[in-house]
Parts: C-alpha cells; sequence; structure tokens
C-alpha cells in the first residue's frame, strides 16, 4: 500500500519535472540531424513503440513522461518477447521504433533491412539468482545451484536470459541441471515466487521488480553475461518523425533516471 | 427428393470458411523449407518430443474417458440441484487462458499447492516439471471437449432404450454399459478426438505447470514456440510434422471408429 503512494507520488514529480524540461527536449530534437520537419519537437500523433517484455514497467511511464512532455502525442505499446516483435516487423507490423532485449533480435531486424539507422544499445541488464525471500536454501554463490536437492529454473537456451545464463555458469565453470527451461525470464521468476523451484537465474530488474517475494542475488560471474537493450526507429514505421523523438527521450536524462531505478545498467 | 445442387446461400459461406481455415496451413506449407527438410526432420530432440507428445496426449485422453464420459452421464441423465452451476463448472477450462490454467494447477498441485504439498509430504510425490504433469495439464484443458460432446450425444439419444432395459430388470449400470454407451459410442469417439487433438496442441498450461525439459516435459508445441525464438524455418517444420502426425492418427482413426451412417 506504502509502496504504491510512494510511486504514485513519484510519478507525479518526475512528470511535474518532465514538463518543466519540456522545451530543452525539443531543443535537442530540432537540432538533430533527422529531424528536419516544420513541427518544433518533430513528434506528434500517434507513435506505436514495440518493446521487449522486461521493458513493460519502465517503458510504460517513459511513455507517460514523453507524452507530458510533448503535447499532442500518444505512444502506444506493445510489450513482447524480442524474437516475436522482432518477426512481427519483419512481416510489416507498423512499429514506428523497436526495442529489443537482446542484440540478436534487433539483428534480424537490421539484416532484413527494416531499420532506420544504426541500433543504439540504451542498457544493460545483469543476472542475478533468484531465490524465495529470507533465502531458505542458503545459496550465495552459482555453486550453490548445483547442490543436490537444489530445483532451478533456468531461462531456455534460445531465449537471451538463457543464452546469459549458460556463459555466466560457464564462467563459474558450474554444471548446473535445471527442472525446466523456461520460455521468458517472468515464467523462470514465476516459478520461484510460486516456490516450485529453490532459485533461478533472472535479471536483476525482473528481481528488483518482484522484490516482495524474492531476493536477488548478486553474483561475480554475471559481468561476463551482460545483456545489451539495443533500440531503433523502424524504417517503414508510419511515424518516423515521431519514433526519432522517443527514441531521443529514451536516451535523455530523465528517462535514463527511470531506468535505472528500475536496476537498469546505463551504458 | 432431395435437389442435388446445394444453394448458394450455403454454399459460398461454407467454401469461404474452409479457405479460412485452410490458408494459414498453405502458408506453412508455401515458407516451408523444402530442400532442407530430411535433415532438419533428423535432428536430435525432434523425435523425443514428438513421442513425448504422443504419448501424454493419448494418456491425457484416456483420463479423460474414465472420468469424463461418467460425468457426462450424471449431466446427461441425473437431475440434481445445482446442475446447471456443474455444467458451467465444467467448461471453465474453456474460457480460461491457458496459462491461467496453469498457474491454477501449480496452486492445487504444486509443491506449496493445496494437495501437492500434502502428495510431497506423504508420498514424495511432486507433479511439476514431469510427463505426469504434462497429462495433468493437458487433460485439464482437454477434458471440457470430451464431456460436452459426450453428453450432447446423451441428451440427442432416445431414452426410450435405456427405459426399456430398465422395464426388463436391466440395473442402470448394466443399462449404462449395455445400452447407453454402445448407442453414443460415436459421440464419445468424436469427444475422445477432439479432446486428443487439443492435448496434442495443448502449449500454456503445459509450459506454465510442467515446465520445459527436454525429453521429459518437451512436447512438440514447445519445441516449436522455442524454435520460432531463433529459427522461424526449424519452428515450420516442426509444426508441418506435428500437423501430418496428428491428420494422419485423426484420418485412421476416423475410418475405423468412427463409421459415417
Amino acid at each position: 500500500m506504502r509502496a504504491r503512494w510512494i510511486s504514485v507520488v513519484l510519478a507525479a514529480v518526475t512528470a511535474v519535472a518532465l514538463t518543466a524540461c519540456g522545451s530543452d527536449a525539443a531543443d535537442t530534437a530540432t537540432t538533430a540531424p533527422t529531424g528536419g520537419s516544420s513541427s518544433a519537437a518533430g513528434a506528434s500523433g500517434e507513435i506505436t513503440v514495440f518493446a521487449a517484455a522486461s521493458l513493460t514497467g519502465t517503458f510504460t511511464q517513459i511513455g507517460k513522461d514523453f507524452e507530458a512532455a510533448n503535447p499532442g502525442t500518444t505512444v502506444t505499446f506493445s510489450f513482447a518477447g524480442s524474437s516475436a516483435l522482432a518477426t512481427q516487423i519483419n512481416q510489416g507490423a507498423p512499429a514506428d521504433v523497436f526495442a529489443s532485449a537482446a542484440p540478436a533480435n534487433m539483428k534480424t531486424v537490421t539484416d532484413a533491412g527494416n531499420a532506420d539507422g544504426t541500433p543504439t544499445v540504451f542498457v544493460k541488464n545483469q543476472l542475478v539468482i533468484a531465490v524465495p525471500k529470507g533465502n531458505p536454501k542458503n545459496i550465495s554463490t552459482l555453486a550453490g545451484l548445483a547442490q543436490p536437492g537444489v530445483k532451478v529454473a533456468l531461462c531456455a537456451p534460445q531465449v537471451p536470459c538463457g543464452a546469459a545464463a549458460q556463459k555466466a555458469l560457464q564462467a563459474a565453470n558450474v554444471t548446473v541441471t535445471p527442472v525446466t527451461q523456461e520460455q521468458d525470464v517472468k515464467a523462470a521468476l514465476s516459478k520461484v515466487t510460486l516456490g516450485e523451484v529453490d532459485a533461478a537465474l533472472v535479471y536483476r530488474t525482473d528481481a528488483k521488480a518482484a522484490a516482495s517475494d524474492v531476493d536477488g542475488i548478486e553474483f561475480p560471474e554475471s559481468s561476463s553475461a551482460i545483456n545489451e537493450y539495443p533500440i531503433v526507429v523502424v524504417k517503414n514505421g508510419p511515424n518516423k518523425a515521431g519514433g526519432q523523438a522517443f527514441v531521443n527521450y529514451v536516451m535523455s536524462e530523465p528517462a535514463r533516471k527511470v531506468l535505472t531505478d528500475a536496476g537498469f545498467q546505463t551504458p | 427428393m432431395r435437389s442435388r445442387q446445394a444453394p448458394l446461400a450455403l454454399l459460398l459461406p461454407a467454401l469461404l470458411g474452409l479457405l479460412f481455415l485452410v490458408l494459414p496451413l498453405v502458408g506453412l506449407l508455401y515458407r516451408a523449407p523444402w530442400t532442407t527438410l530430411p535433415e532438419r526432420l533428423t535432428e536430435p530432440g525432434i523425435l523425443n518430443a514428438l513421442r513425448l507428445s504422443l504419448l501424454t496426449a493419448t494418456l491425457a485422453t484416456a483420463g479423460c474417458l474414465v472420468l469424463g464420459v461418467p460425468l457426462a452421464w450424471l449431466l446427461a441423465r441425473v437431475t440434481f440441484p445445482g446442475r446447471r452451476v456443474v455444467r458451467a463448472l465444467v467448461t471453465v477450462p474453456l474460457v480460461l487462458p491457458p496459462v491461467v490454467g496453469g498457474v491454477a494447477l501449480l496452486l492445487v498441485f504444486g509443491r506449496r499447492g493445496l494437495i501437492g504439498e500434502w502428495l510431497d509430504s506423504a508420498f514424495g510425490i511432486t507433479l511439476p516439471f514431469t510427463t505426469a504433469g504434462v497429462v495433468l495439464a493437458e487433460a485439464f484443458v482437454a477434458m471440457p471437449f470430451l464431456i460436452i460432446s459426450v453428453e450432447g450425444a446423451l441428451r440427442g439419444a432416445d431414452a426410450r432404450y435405456e427405459e426399456a432395459a430398465a422395464t426388463l430388470g436391466a440395473g442402470r449400470w448394466t443399462t449404462f454399459t449395455r445400452v447407453t454407451l454402445p448407442l453414443v459410442a460415436p459421440g464419445v469417439a468424436a469427444g475422445a478426438v477432439l479432446c486428443w487433438a487439443r492435448a496434442l496442441g495443448e502449449f500454456g498450461a503445459t509450459i506454465t505447470f510442467a515446465g520445459n525439459f527436454p525429453g521429459r516435459t518437451q512436447t512438440m508445441p514447445l519445441a516449436v514456440y522455442l524454435a520460432l525464438e531463433t529459427d522461424l524455418e526449424a519452428a515450420i517444420v516442426l509444426s508441418l510434422l506435428l500437423l501430418f502426425v496428428s491428420v494422419v492418427v485423426l484420418a485412421s482413426l476416423r475410418d475405423k471408429w468412427i463409421s459415417s451412417p
């Protein structure tokens, strides 16, 4: 209850702060080389953003802030797995911006010639060990996951969090036999919150968002499996100017704050 | 004397409906990587997933028959207070998004679930992440299909045969096994086929409740989903294989069990 109040107050404060710097954002947008159009901010109308599911919380907030800073714009999100979004964009879905949770999924879009310019990495995410609140099995390192009697959920190696988990486990020289290879990081996390497994490797941001149910344990090998999030304007998007303005906004200080508050690292 | 020509008002929507159902299949066939098909089909793991799918769908259907046919009979033949509510409850898994069904199953049969906790402490049985868990998830999602078609068949069947059997001294059990069941056999078979097909394609409840582990809980739909993450063509191959096998099985069963009158 209290946490909700705090977040409401925070959102209000950021919104006010953002309207205050709205003119700055408009200035930077006009100086950007891509914004050669007539309107001052280069942004109007509806902007459709395809974003990785792990960005749901932060991008929803950033979208509201952006709308407040750019009156006359509406940001519509489609949150899903990065690979599903990449497939949709390559099949001609009307997206203006694509924010991927992994460079590989971004590559499928750039390879197909559907990106406008080069993608920019806007945040990084790191793995932590998620354990039920209070850490009943006393897990403190990756080696703890290999103990007998410890049930572990990992992401499937085909999805970004699973590939990162493999890298980290290799770096630690630990072999873990998971009871399940989940289809995405939220599914792996939910197995911990429901108590079905004793530990899972998830992103720091996910552990942080579920802080009331799980503890996130940092481990040194996570530095060898850092996940980068690239963002790009989609080539055939219906509102490219708006898309560019949104991408610029994501790189701006207020948006970075929202992202780092959620546990992301900025490059 | 029936008119030989089907009326256009029926024929046109019927053909459109057929087209609508078949076109996505055409899309899959069109995009399938035919040249590399043989080597893709022999990739390790595919046969495991296929075998597991066929096994679990069949076991789930068997379980649904054992529990679902009596339940359908109860709904069709016995008047009891709250029958409407029970009938509505039976359709809950149809309405529930399968992923939510999987979470609900975890809350009951999971390690800390209402029944699961007791199963674990008393017998050392844990269902999530096991093949038995896959069967459970599939049965949960597929059983309404069986119940609804069997109940429909029972309600459509002439109850006078059963009454006649009763007047000749047959008990309710004898009537059920010797009269009712043979009477509604086509309905039971059709329900079982629907149930099996639904179980075979089950994804959401399975991956949520039983997880995804190759060889143990990774069925074809799960393999397709994960292939989609990295390789669209592999996903298409897997889907076509699943479609092909299920169509062959269903077509051969149809000739054998559901003979058209």
